[in-house]
């Protein structure tokens, strides 16, 4: 029997029966499609999450207080101290050969109040480079004054969000803002850039290091940012920069470095493992359609016994009648693969439009993995009824039902 | 090769004269029993029967006397509980399933009571499916299908599907797919069996007529009246051929 034929035959059936075309395209839709979306899901979180953290630039290293004693791993987002990190050992890291600049940060909650209206915001202190490391840009007005750190000037630049929430569509330049006994004078406007890093900056108020020290009466450091002038310097001045604090930290190495590099490394790792994990509990669908596909073969053997014996005794051999039943089956997965396909690309698509920051695709991997799971699965349980059909004894198949 | 000579009905040769080729069938000790509790059937018990090339049979006999095993051992639908079966001079028995299918394929024509007609299948896509089977391209199918609807009158019908046809006409789709390959011995099972008096008639005359042609034809029926028109008449009873009777001139 010439392919074409065999295909052509396949695709009469596929047509005519078509209750039971639907019902396996459906399932093999299901199950593609579940493995396509979810692991899309998966990749668009590490997408989204590899994208936040790509902001922080290449050459950009973040020094927290405390130490992490084991090796790998997720470095330690809340760290405990027993030395603060102070501006002074901010400014003894700028001193290092190959550093281009350093930004501190203490981060603070505060009630913000301007014209009656009332709102507890979140507070960066930090200086003038924070703009330039973070890459954040003023809309109106100016940013933080590159001045001395220990210099606490009562200005600040407010994200739009809070700006509208305080100022409403009035101008917010030079006004006043007062947070808990302190003022502030209003100087820049923040450009609206969305969530990063868990912060959402349309929401914060950016005030001198300095200011926020006394605002929220502290001097230890909640991080600092360190850019290198080269990427390629960063080992070299990340050994320099531990040495230095050490030095200043009684002998005790109390921080941690960390570099965008090991940070991605670990998101990278989780989030690639928790795609892959739910794109395989998704697989266990295609099983469940696999099981569907014997059954309904199963019917479709029985159902068509007494072709089966005509064809054998119009001289089809044992790998005929089988090649027909497999063919079959593997036409509606490859049927039903390309619709799951079609399908979940769509849903992406439209998840994409409505979530513009979650870059939702599928990888490529999961694309062929779903497709090719769907018509491995065909052929293995369509196997058992297609031997059987193969095997069948042609009087007892003549015999079985009336012809037309 | 025995299989290409023996396997394509001579046109030149006469039904009658004694050829030198081996006769189509030889059966000789056959038996085909079934296991039916702990009960024995011998559904044909010691059967020996020579058929010629060109031979018109008919088999006639009570239900049950084995006249449908030995069409299907005959057709190689079923295989011999013991016995030798020659088909065309070489022994069928021990072949494995694909060369069976083979034969089936190439020697052996069926026609049974029920038609077995493809439903979803167009009487064209019934009639060509013994051409498919055997690889032919769609060129040549369409030649030879063409060929055959127009000698059974069904050129008008070739795009129905046998649900839109009389039972004549199935019976004929039917007819030509069994012929389509020309093979070598033409099995029908009560072809009438389902159909009117006039269809039937029609359906007779074309099976005679291809048998005029050189193809061997056996007929398995109820029907005396059919059965008596055949040149040779056989009555089968609890497995065993009980008359083999020669009648000079079948009716034409």
């Amino acid at each position: 029997m010439r392919f074409p034929d065999a295909l052509a035959f396949a695709l009469q059936v596929i047509r005519r029966q078509r209750f039971r075309t639907a019902m396996v395209m459906l399932a093999l839709i299901i199950g593609v499609s579940a493995v396509n979306l979810l692991t899309g899901l998966g990749e668009g979180a590490r997408r989204y999450v590899v994208g936040e953290f790509s902001s922080l630039g290449k050459n950009t290293l973040i020094v927290l207080p405390g130490k992490t004693e084991t090796k790998g791993g997720m470095p330690p987002l809340v760290g405990e101290a027993p030395r603060d990190l102070t501006l002074g050992d901010g400014l003894a890291l700028l001193r290092i050969p190959g550093m281009q600049s350093v930004a501190p940060l203490i981060i603070g909650m505060a009630e913000l109040s301007s014209g009656g209206r009332v709102r507890d915001s979140l507070i960066l202190g930090s200086t003038s480079e924070f703009f330039r490391i973070r890459q954040l840009k003023v809309k109106l007005g100016k940013a933080l004054p590159d001045q001395d750190w220990d210099l606490a000037a009562p200005v600040a630049v407010i994200g739009t969000q809070l700006k509208k929430e305080l100022f409403g569509t009035s101008s917010a330049l030079g006004k006043w803002v007062r947070a808990d006994q302190r003022r502030f004078r209003v100087i820049g406007i923040l450009e609206s850039k969305g969530v990063a890093l868990g912060h959402n900056l349309d929401e914060v108020m950016l005030i001198p290091i300095a200011s926020a020290q006394t605002l929220f009466n502290q001097a230890g450091l909640f991080r600092i940012f360190a850019d290198v002038m080269h990427e390629r310097q960063i080992p070299a001045v990340r050994q320099r920069m531990l040495e230095v604090v050490k030095a200043r930290h009684d002998g005790v190495e109390d921080i941690t470095v960390i570099t965008q590099d090991s940070v991605l490394a670990g998101f990278n790792r989780i989030l690639r493992l928790l795609t892959v994990a739910v794109g395989g509990i998704a697989a266990i669908s295609l099983g469940v359609a696999g099981v569907l596909i014997m059954n309904i073969m199963l019917i479709s053997v029985s159902q068509r016994t007494s072709e089966i014996g005509l064809l054998k005794a119009l001289g089809a051999t044992q790998s005929t009648i089988r090649n027909l039943f497999l063919g079959e089956a593997l036409l509606l997965a490859l049927l039903g693969a390309f619709a799951g396909t079609v399908i979940s690309e769509l849903l992406l698509a439209l998840g994409r439009l409505s979530f513009e920051s979650m870059p939702l695709q599928t990888p490529l991997w999961a694309r062929l993995a779903s497709v090719s799971l769907a018509l491995g699965t065909a052929v293995i349980f369509a196997w058992i009824p297609s031997v059987r059909a193969s095997r069948l004894a042609p009087v007892e198949a003549l015999g079985s039902g009336q012809g037309v | 090769m025995v299989l290409a000579s023996g396997l394509r009905p001579d046109s030149e040769s006469r039904p009658d004269s004694e050829s030198r080729s081996a006769p189509v069938v030889r059966l000789s000790q056959l038996n085909r029993y079934f296991q039916l509790g702990d009960q024995t059937v011998k559904a044909l018990d010691g059967v020996d029967l020579v058929i010629e090339t060109g031979d018109y049979l008919s088999v006639m006999g009570p239900s049950g006397s084995g006249k449908s095993t030995l069409l299907n051992v005959l057709g190689l639908l079923d295989r011999p509980t013991s016995g030798d079966y020659f088909l065309n001079g070489r022994l069928t028995t021990g072949l494995s399933e694909s060369e069976l299918a083979h034969h089936r394929q190439i020697a052996i024509g069926f026609v049974f009571q029920s038609y077995h007609l493809i439903p979803r299948l167009s009487a064209r896509g019934n009639m060509e499916l013994p051409l498919v089977l055997a690889g032919w391209s769609p060129a040549q199918r369409r030649q030879r299908v063409d060929e055959m609807l127009d000698r059974l009158q069904l050129s008008a019908r070739a795009d129905h599907l046998p649900r839109q046809l009389s039972g004549g006409q199935r019976q004929r789709v039917a007819i030509g797919r069994a012929v389509m390959l020309k093979p070598s011995i033409l099995l029908a099972d009560e072809p009438t069996g389902n159909l009117d008096t006039h269809s039937g008639a029609e359906v007779v005359r074309i099976l005679e007529e291809l048998n005029q042609e050189g193809i061997t034809l056996v007929v398995v029926t109820h029907d005396q009246a059919l059965g008596a028109r055949a040149a040779r008449q056989l009555r089968m009873v609890d497995g065993r051929i009980v008359m083999d009777q020669r009648v000079d001139s079948g009716a034409t």
